[in-house]
């Protein structure tokens, strides 16, 4: 077990999967001599040479449309975007390429691809590099989305992702790569050595797609959370003391139901926290999923804590921000009702 | 008061519209033989001109000549008509069906027969093409079954895509022929990608992409161009422009000036322009691009002339918006008569074996869509089942699509 960060685990999962089957490659803008503006790719190319790992142009569809023929090739690319906000040029080749391939030829063609990105604000990066697009995937049937909150999930996520048959977009809490944030910025970063979850293996593991984890087991209510606002949500049950239950879900897509209806069956109440903006936001899909599975169960409304549907602003960025008050405040809405 | 005169907007335009009177005499047709050709690994600044040409072999009294023209055995030119017969044949048949309801549409290859056959012929077992819906001649040329496109057509029970897709969307790994999209020109960056990968695995296969003039406005295209120019993986880079993307001319894709071709120039890769009703024309551009492709040279840029004589789909009324006479009066003429014409000048073939060959292709087809619709149409018989619409969204089904199949009631 060594200590890492989690861009030293996504590292590490890139290092060890890459060791061991060489049919990995990875390229994006900035990832191969420099090694990633947030340094997730350090090493690799030194390590495994430029033609594994390597700086791509400047052109989202071109570097997810030639990973997909890549894919097609029988490689496995495992590509950055360097901000999920710059994704959208290659939503084409997401959603009516990589997402379709396997159903629309059945199986002639397959696109095992991963395409990671950061997301979530919390760094001061204005609209343009804080957002949390992850309903525009969940959306899309033909690709799973994953979230890890800490740098063992990341690691182990990424290794399974890398070896998942389907396309996978792998997202990247970016205010959690150096610490478990918790929304309250007037402090001081914890950073991940101090953190149970900063124990990683250097070894190659995976940890399975589709599993959430309980990160707190609670009565009272249940908070269903990923990304930052797993650390959010502690930060609020510790200063409200209400007994949640803190599910991170780890994958959105597929989505461990059973975990949630086990939970909320329980506690009978249900909190959904995300960054990204609400309307059609993924807690909607969640509030649905919860409401048909769970609903004599349910003592009150489902409540969501989530961006407002405003651009992420500058500024304003802890306005905007889901707070642990925030969260707090829905927590003992939700327990009054 | 500006002192500038108020500025202008333009908008090209075709020359002619539906009612005038095609007149092709002002463009410039070089005369076969003309063009030289280079070695293949010439700089590309040394043959910049042949963006602006067109390499043409054979001559309008069915010679072929100059330096492209390709070395091929009788058997295969007329393999190559005969897979060019073949194509318009099959067209014929399946616009016919579309118009009696056995399918949804269909697209046609009218007047554009040789460039996806002639192209074949310059792969190899195991390389890759990444085409549009137009280059059924890709599949014909490697003597695909018949009966299967036809099945695709269908949707029937024994579509290889198992009734997911659109008539004419076919897919085929084992013959190098890439799923068809519908959305235009992705397939461009996977074909360099493709042949990135080749290229990253030190293996021996190249790929080739396909796109419309139309679909050249993509920023796709550009993305690909742009990977192809920088990592220089073994891939041709193919425009087929026939002139017309759907209604719109490809003035409005291209400006009113230079050509696609020209638009590799920019990037360092080798442009070329052919005659796509050529035959031979268009099979000696393909051998000269894969073999760059597999010495390693890297890319190649290759602009296929040619004219879309058909509709664009069964959707389109090509009357609404261009002459009815164009067609018949563009100066690159059927690349079905040009071959048949060089061939029988070759002394091989002649009027009486060209009309035994068609009755044999079209008996041929008509079999082969017996037995295709023995098994069903879009409308009759044995399609896909509905259980298997929730297959390969993924290689495991998930739970909550296991549970929408038992919703669904299968």
């Amino acid at each position: 077990m060594a200590k890492m960060t989690m861009i030293e685990a996504i590292q590490s999962a890139h290092d060890t999967a890459m060791d061991r089957d060489e049919k990995v490659v990875v390229y994006g803008e900035d990832v191969g001599f420099f090694g990633g503006v947030f340094r997730c790719t350090a090493g690799l190319q030194e390590k495994y040479g430029p033609t594994r790992c390597f700086d791509a142009p400047i052109n989202e569809s071109g570097i997810i449309g030639t990973a997909i023929g890549m894919a097609a090739y029988g490689l496995r690319p495992c590509v950055e975007i360097q901000f999920s906000d710059y994704v959208y040029p290659a939503y084409d080749q997401i959603v009516s390429e990589a997402a379709r391939l396997r159903h629309r030829c059945a199986g002639d063609f397959t696109c095992p691809l991963v395409i990671r990105m950061p997301v979530g604000g919390g760094i001061f990066g204005g609209q343009t590099h804080s957002q949390s697009p992850e309903a525009v995937f969940t959306h899309v049937c033909g690709i799973k989305t994953v979230m890890p909150s800490n740098p063992y999930d990341a690691k182990g996520l990424l290794a399974a992702a890398i070896n998942d048959p389907d396309p996978v977009i792998f997202m990247e809490p970016k205010r959690l790569y150096n610490g478990p944030f918790d929304g309250h910025h007037e402090n001081p970063v914890v950073p991940w050595r101090d953190h149970e979850l900063g124990e990683v293996p250097e070894d190659y593991y995976t940890l399975p797609l589709g599993k959430a984890e309980v990160r707190r087991s609670g009565e009272a209510v249940t908070v269903i959370a990923y990304g930052t606002m797993v650390y959010v949500a502690e930060a609020a049950v510790a200063e409200t003391g209400i007994d949640a239950e803190i599910i991170d879900l780890r994958t959105l897509l597929p989505l461990d139901l059973d975990t949630i209806v086990e939970s909320v069956s329980k506690t009978g109440r249900c909190v959904i926290v995300h960054e990204a903006t609400r309307t059609s936001g993924y807690g909607g899909e969640l509030a649905t999923l919860v409401q048909e599975e769970c609903f004599y169960h349910l003592e009150a409304p489902i409540t969501r804590v989530t961006g407002w549907d405003t651009p992420y602003p500058h500024a304003q960025e802890w306005d905007y921000f889901p707070s642990p008050e925030r969260v707090g405040r829905a927590l003992k809405k939700v327990m009054e009702a | 008061m500006s002192e500038y005169p108020p500025l202008t907007f333009n908008v090209p335009a075709p020359e002619l519209r539906p009612g005038d009177t095609p007149d092709f005499s002002g463009v410039e047709i070089p005369r076969a033989g003309a063009v030289r050709r280079p070695r293949v690994d010439v700089d590309p600044k040394e043959i910049r001109d042949l963006a602006f040409t067109i390499i043409r072999v054979m001559s309008r009294d069915g010679e072929a000549l100059g330096e492209w023209a390709p070395e091929l055995t009788d058997e295969d030119c007329l393999e190559g008509l005969r897979h060019m017969m073949r194509l318009r044949a099959f067209d014929a048949r399946m616009l016919m069906a579309q118009r009696q309801g056995k399918t949804s549409f269909y697209m046609q290859h009218l007047g554009e027969e040789a460039i996806a056959c002639a192209f074949q012929r310059a792969l190899q077992k195991g390389d890759m093409n990444f085409p549009t819906y137009r280059q059924a001649g890709l599949l014909i040329a490697q003597g695909y079954p018949l009966r299967t496109m036809m099945c695709q057509i269908y949707s029937n029970a024994e579509d290889p895509n198992h009734g997911r897709q659109l008539p004419i969307m076919y897919s085929s790994k084992e013959h190098g022929f890439f799923s068809i999209s519908g959305n235009l020109a992705t397939q461009y960056p996977q074909a360099v990608g493709w042949a990135m990968a080749s290229a990253i695995s030190n293996d021996s296969k190249i790929a080739a992409g396909w796109v419309g003039d139309g679909s050249t406005a993509e920023s796709d295209f550009h993305a690909a161009i742009v990977f192809a120019s920088t990592y220089k993986p073994p891939v041709i880079l193919n425009i087929v422009n026939n002139q017309w993307a759907i209604s719109t001319f490809q003035g409005i894709a291209k400006g009113e000036s230079g050509t696609f071709a020209a638009r590799g120039h920019g990037f360092g890769i080798p442009a070329l322009r052919v005659d796509g009703n050529d035959y031979l024309a268009v099979y000696a551009v393909a051998k000269w691009a894969a073999e760059r492709a597999r010495r390693n040279l890297g890319p190649t840029l290759v602009e296929y002339v040619t004219y879309r004589a058909g509709g664009h789909s069964t959707s389109d009324d090509p009357s609404a918006y261009r002459p009815k006479e164009e067609g018949d009066a563009w100066p690159l003429g059927d690349p079905l008569l040009r071959m048949k014409g060089y061939l029988i000048r070759r002394g091989i073939w002649s009027e009486e074996r060209h009309t035994q060959a068609e009755a044999e292709i079209a008996d041929e087809i008509l079999s082969a869509q017996k037995e295709a619709e023995e098994i069903g149409t879009l409308s009759s018989g044995s399609g896909p089942s509905a259980r298997d619409m929730f297959e390969d969204v993924f290689e495991e089904m998930p739970p909550h699509l296991i549970k929408q199949r038992q919703e669904a009631g299968y």
